[in-house]
């Protein structure tokens, strides 16, 4: 039935090559979640709280990475940026990229997760004497991020399977990497079918080590 | 004198036709996987919630693979492994069933939270009112299920007419694609993508708005 031979020895020879790069996608995600939390957090804020452009602002960031594709955001950082004269290098573009896209999700999150919290604590926290800035970081933020730490795993796990867009503009994450490499061999199924399973074991790691820090972090 | 040849030719009237058929190519295959997804994804949702441990051994990790797999890498794999087994298939076909597989193991998931979302209570009183399974199945769970997990479906549902924008590595011309075709050509990325990135934020956005009133109505 099959006409075709499978050739894995040359994708077995690359795989050091491929765990290098899968690192490198591991690293790009939690450098864009990194950003994207901060960012996110800082949206979601500025949505809830501000009046006129700084609402505007954030509304206009947030809908625009949820309202659009994110191979689209990446083209945007990519050609779009380059056509105003400025250039990125491939990484760049893809950590500006998912960041951008990570911020806009995770401050709909977050905005979720203040809303979940009474009002009235932020009043008790400041009638204990708490300044604003206090009445968050130790009373409001902890709770949200408890609440957000299920969707944060997700978009964890999103941000992985997204930086594979790389691929497309040139940046040698595991997906580039595989690209880059089969089309050296030829041999693009048996290349992409190991990557796959790359892929799927970085995720479920991601998972495994998620609810290993759940229970720790959660524990009372 | 010496002649000029123009390399690059700025944007013409043809040109917007072209992007608006470019839309109108993904939209039809969004809505094609997407019908066929939905469809997939309530049988498996159906399993899954029937089926106890034999399905959460067997279908439950199948489909695990397609949501912890990059699209891009899905897409990949498929389209060149379909010529292994014989198959000749066209980048639309193969967009669409990987799509729509894509989808049905997204809305799997949700079908499923639709039934356990169903208390038990009520559907023994369905039965005891002598409603057969599938009248049970047709009047109770999915009214009342349905309506729990319509927010999240059409959420699902825009993801994949986002992500049907990746079927343009295996070349099919979709809107994302026309555009770098057609940035290619003029040299003006800017104008460009922010029209197609208009268009699909024009496509998204009221229909997220629209499912978010929804959920907020129903929740009251």
């Amino acid at each position: 039935m099959f006409d075709y031979n499978f050739h894995w020895r040359p994708v077995m020879k690359s795989l050091p090559d491929l765990l290098e790069a899968g690192l490198t996608t591991i690293q790009i995600a939690v450098l864009s979640m990194v950003f994207g939390v901060i960012i996110g957090l800082a949206l979601a804020l500025m949505r809830m709280n501000m009046r006129g452009p700084a609402t505007w602002f954030a509304s206009t960031w947030i809908e625009v990475a949820r309202n659009t594709p994110a191979l689209f955001q990446l083209f945007f950082f990519g050609f779009g940026l380059g056509a105003i004269g400025v250039h990125l290098s491939p990484h760049t573009i893809v950590l500006a990229a998912l960041s951008f896209n990570c911020a806009g999700y995770l401050a709909e999150n977050f905005r979720g997760g203040f809303q979940a919290i009474p009002e009235t604590q932020i009043r008790a926290a400041r009638s204990l004497g708490m300044t604003a800035w206090q009445a968050y970081t130790r009373i409001i933020i902890p709770q949200v991020f408890r609440i957000v730490y299920h969707p944060l795993t997700n978009q964890m796990v999103w941000a992985v399977l997204m930086s594979s867009l790389g691929m497309l503009v040139g940046f040698r994450e595991l997906s580039g990497e595989t690209q880059a490499l089969a089309s050296r061999t030829y041999r693009i199924f048996e290349y992409f079918a190991v990557t796959a399973i790359i892929y799927y074991v970085i995720v479920k790691l991601i998972l495994g080590a998620s609810r290993l820090l759940a229970t720790r972090l959660f524990r009372y | 004198m010496e002649p000029t040849i123009s390399f690059f030719s700025g944007l013409q009237i043809s040109d917007i036709w072209y992007l608006i058929e470019a839309a109108w190519r993904t939209v039809m295959i969004s809505a094609l996987a997407i019908s066929i997804g939905t469809v997939l994804g309530v049988i498996f949702g159906w399993i899954l919630y029937e089926g106890r441990w034999a399905a959460a051994l067997t279908l439950g990790p199948f489909l695990d693979v397609f949501r912890s797999v990059p699209l891009i890498i899905q897409l990949v794999l498929f389209y060149n492994f379909a010529p292994i087994i014989g198959l000749n298939l066209d980048p639309f076909f193969s967009g669409v069933v990987i799509l729509a597989i894509y989808c049905a193991s997204l809305v799997a998931n949700v079908a499923r939270g639709g039934m356990e979302a169903v208390s038990k209570s009520m559907r023994r009183a369905a039965r005891s009112l002598g409603m057969s399974y599938w009248q049970d199945l047709r009047y109770v769970v999915l009214p009342i299920g349905g309506r729990a997990v319509f927010p999240s479906w059409v959420g699902v549902a825009l993801g994949v007419m986002k992500d049907s924008a990746l079927v343009s590595v295996l070349g099919y011309i979709e809107l994302l694609k026309a555009s770098q075709i057609l940035i290619t050509r003029t040299q003006e990325p800017l104008l460009i993508l922010t029209i197609a990135g208009a268009f699909y934020f024009a496509l998204s956005y009221p229909i997220s708005r629209y499912a978010a009133s929804i959920e907020k109505r129903w929740a009251s």
